[in-house]
């Protein structure tokens, strides 16, 4: 339900942020936060590429069970590869840095975040940490997996594990730059009367994933320094033989890396709550318990590492107090589905391409939290752990969540950036695509998982054939539907007719400003007088009239 | 061809990982369909046009949400409960059973049996007896994994897992490594074969080991010059050996730790670890000088003596 409209008047008066200035220079050393954003668009954009083309390959070798496309060497190099790049260079910066840069001072009513400068040296600081990522790659790359498990990283491996984890080091002080950024800026730069529980919910989910930003990323920074020192200076943090600890890395490791599992998620639920109140036309049901679920999640988070180590020899007693902590983390989540399915409850329902991305994005994140329940349960942890229903579970989160939700929401502001509209039915047909290929694909990891295949084999005994035949082909499917967006929103950019300034009829500041904003992003900072999702304020015949009047 | 061979329940708690889960998976499925459900049922009553009656009162939250916080809340401890006592008594190995000694090398799974057998990437096991797993890594972390027999556990360099299982049908189950260890990591397969008693027997007399784990540990004991310090003729104040196994150790810290195998192995191999009260840090590490097997087959030996008398009065000649 878009429509087109002329230019409005008030575009006139000031150029949008895209008409001002082409130069390459302009784009570079821009401090626009929306440009930054599209900077890091194109980025990770390229980024999703190369790991996916990588995923592509995995899926290719695990067709058959023996050998036939890729040796062991370069599989294993394959697996590290696609988790690097997805995990900090697509997931961690997709929706804070994309979206969050973007819509973060549009939603509050701000001119830009409160340190341009920094934001713009957070993409440099990115792009220096994946050159030397790529650069490892091209080297010939590094066969750690992504977690960098010692002592098999710190002292057996003959990959460019320095250069790698360099590489992700140096992203880190970006994660953490942007996460300051954003916490100072909710806190100093909100629109007038723009109170804390007025704030869109995506603003809140950006606030707890900052938290978790600044406060978990420098531990994976010294992880991964002790790496790097035991590997070119020697020095015995991890090797058992001189008294190092293996396991310290995996306590470092996963004290980082769970809460960063919640980076990636939680600005994923913070569009879901924006999509879901629009086009449901509805106010979210308990805005404030969605609001501190993101918080308690961000709280949560940093409790229940362990869980990644049930079997690797921690006593049982801390398998319990972890365990139980991996049930409780999981209630949040679990008020947030709830609430989202109650707020569709008496709602005026419009099946536009968000939505279907989210209905998508909720199923797939249920199946995905249940299936983490399955893990939470110890006894059952002992079978499946390091098994494909692990690579199954995270997917389902990663992908069926996260993924879906930054492509509902390239589509929820898509007009909003780029002031063009993409064409509907294309985009539906690819969000249903995307879903039915995402299930053929992890659906069968699930089964290969019970059935007891472990992960990170490029080959397997015979029985577990058929399965990952199935897979294969669901990763095709997958793939198909990843590249319909590309090309017609690619063409919408071109020959997609002009988009209004608020296409969806929906609530939040950024919609009140023009399609696509003006360079600072308001003529006037606006003033806030109502509750975020004030749907039947925004629908009410009143409002449509006094509209007409002002017109 | 069987599309989804599931795996054959066979040790004695199989059945329950999988009881556990079917619940597990039956009441997610029941959560999952409400929630689709209601999500299904809104979104074609409540669609945009349809004639369904919205009010524009809106319940009150708190309540609800309470409700659908605390009902999980308590479905989860009631799951916690089952499956952590799972895990407490599959990871606590009963007082006596067949000791299994096993060690992780990329990419290959080593077996060592207390009557001297050794075997790589096979293990043969008795069915209906208590099997002991004894599990370290001599290089990388692996995870040594029986799907058939729903247990797995981490073999970690410089320390000793325990476990164990019972084998409740015969047949041969794969051994997986499951935790990645480099190149070859999926190629580090082994077989376990459970045997009915009596072909077990069978395999045993087979085999001839020359000697069994003890005598090997006795033998390496004096051959390395353990004795030279440790046999209580030694002339040397170390620490005497016998009936150490399993008692309380006074460290020089003022700790007091039990002499598990897991400190019979460290003080062999990082001797400065844990100095043991009123002795010098004088004893030479062996780390580098002996294999992970020849240092299980020493703990064996010294687990030997836990009966043996302290000969104490030689002791109190000695300078």
């Amino acid at each position: 339900m878009i429509t087109s409209a002329p230019p409005s008047p008030r575009e006139r008066l000031q150029p949008s942020y895209l008409s001002d200035g082409t130069t390459l220079g302009s784009w570079l050393f821009t401090r626009d936060h929306k440009r930054i954003a599209l900077l890091y668009l194109f980025s990770i954009t390229t980024f999703f590429l190369v790991g996916g083309t990588a995923a592509i390959l995995m899926r290719l070798e695990l067709l058959s069970p023996t050998p036939y496309l890729v040796t062991s060497e370069t599989y294993n190099r394959l697996f590290t590869l696609h988790g690097v790049i997805m995990v900090w260079f697509f997931l961690i910066p997709a929706i804070p840095n994309v979206f969050g840069n973007f819509l973060l001072p549009l939603m509050i009513g701000a001119r830009d975040l409160a340190f341009p400068r920094l934001n713009l040296a957070s993409w440099y600081i990115f792009m220096a940490g994946a050159a030397l990522v790529l650069y490892s790659i091209l080297e010939g790359g590094a066969d750690t997996g992504w977690t960098f498990y010692t002592p098999y990283s710190s002292t057996y491996s003959n990959g460019y594990v320095v250069a790698m984890a360099s590489g992700i080091f140096i992203a880190g002080f970006s994660t953490i730059i942007t996460g300051l950024n954003f916490i100072v800026t909710i806190h100093t730069m909100r629109a007038p009367g723009l109170r804390w529980f007025r704030l869109p919910l995506f603003v809140w989910s950006l606030y707890s994933t900052s938290i978790i930003m600044v406060l978990a990323t420098p531990v994976l920074a010294i992880t991964l320094l002790l790496i790097c020192l035991e590997r070119l200076g020697g020095i015995p943090i991890f090797n058992p033989n001189f008294g190092g600890d293996p396991l310290l890395f995996q306590h470092l490791f996963w004290f980082y890396s769970h809460p960063a599992v919640y980076i990636m998620i939680l600005p994923g639920m913070g569009v879901v709550s924006e999509i879901v109140t629009c086009f449901s036309r509805r106010r979210i049901f308990g805005y404030t318990f969605v609001a501190y679920s993101s918080l308690a999640i961000a709280f949560l988070g940093f409790l229940v590492w362990g869980h990644h180590m049930f079997v690797s020899g921690q006593s049982i007693y801390s398998g319990m107090i972890f365990s139980l902590l991996s049930f409780l983390v999981s209630i949040p989540s679990a008020v947030k589905v709830f609430n989202w399915t109650a707020t569709f409850y008496q709602g005026r329902i419009r099946f536009d391409t968000p939505l279907l991305y989210i209905l998508g994005f909720i199923g797939l994140f249920t199946i995905g939290g249940l299936t983490g329940l399955v893990l939470a349960s110890l006894a059952l942890d002992i079978h499946l752990h390091d098994t494909y229903f692990v690579i199954a579970h995270f997917h389902y989160i990663m992908v069926g969540g996260m993924v879906m939700a930054y492509f509902a929401a390239l589509h929820f502001w898509w007009p909003k950036i780029t002031g063009k509209i993409y064409p509907e039915w294309p985009a539906r047909i690819a969000a249903v695509t995307i879903f039915i290929g995402f299930n053929l694909t992890f659906f069968p990891q699930f089964l290969l998982g019970y059935m007891g295949m472990p992960r990170r084999y490029p080959y397997y005994p015979p029985e577990f054939h058929f399965l990952n035949v199935c897979s294969t082909c669901g990763a095709a499917v997958l793939g198909l539907g990843y590249l319909l967006p590309a090309l017609y929103l690619t063409y919408s950019l071109f020959f997609g007719p002009k988009a209004s300034d608020n296409p969806w009829r929906a609530t939040g500041l950024e919609w009140q400003t023009t399609s696509p904003p003006p360079t600072r992003n308001f003529l006037e900072i606006p003033v806030v007088t109502r509750e975020a999702y004030d749907y039947d304020y925004i629908d009410s015949p009143l409002l449509a009239d006094k509209e007409a009047h002002d017109d | 061809m069987n599309w989804l061979p599931f795996p054959p329940e066979a040790s004695s708690y199989s059945g329950r990982v999988d009881t556990i889960f079917f619940s597990l998976l039956a009441l997610c499925f029941v959560v999952a369909l409400g929630v689709f459900g209601l999500i299904l049922f809104f979104c074609v009553r409540y669609r945009e046009g349809s004639s369904a009656p919205r009010s524009a009162k809106r319940p009150h939250s708190a309540p609800i949400e309470v409700t659908w916080m605390v009902i999980p809340m308590i479905i989860f401890l009631v799951v916690f409960v089952f499956a952590g006592k799972e895990y407490a008594y599959m990871y606590s190995p009963p007082s006596t059973g067949t000791e299994i000694d096993v060690v992780g090398k990329q990419w290959m799974w080593k077996m060592l049996h207390a009557d001297g057998q050794r075997e790589i990437d096979q293990l043969h096991i008795p069915i209906n007896q208590d099997i002991i797993i004894t599990l370290t890594s001599e290089d990388v972390i692996h995870s040594f994994y029986i799907p058939a027999f729903r247990i797995k556990h981490d073999a970690v360099p410089g320390s000793y897992s325990r476990f164990w299982f019972r084998a409740v049908k015969a047949g041969t189950y794969h051994i997986f490594c499951a935790q990645y260890c480099g190149m070859n990591h999926s190629q580090m397969i082994g077989e376990v074969v459970a045997m009915a008693p009596n072909d077990y027997a069978k395999w045993e007399e087979q085999g001839h080991p020359a000697s069994d784990m003890v005598q090997s540990g006795e033998t390496l004991f004096h051959q390395v010059g353990c004795s030279g310090c440790h046999a209580p003729t030694a002339t040397i104040h170390a620490p005497l050996l016998e009936g150490l196994y399993g008692k309380p150790v006074a460290l020089q810290d003022g700790t007091i730790v039990t002499a598990d195998r897991q400190y019979l192995r460290d003080s062999i191999l990082l001797p400065n670890k844990q100095i043991a009260a009123g002795f010098a840090p004088v004893m030479p590490t062996y780390q580098g000088q002996l294999t992970e097997e020849q240092v299980n087959e020493l703990v064996a030996y010294i687990i030997s003596m836990r009966n043996a008398q302290t000969p104490v009065e030689q002791r109190n000649t000695a300078p």
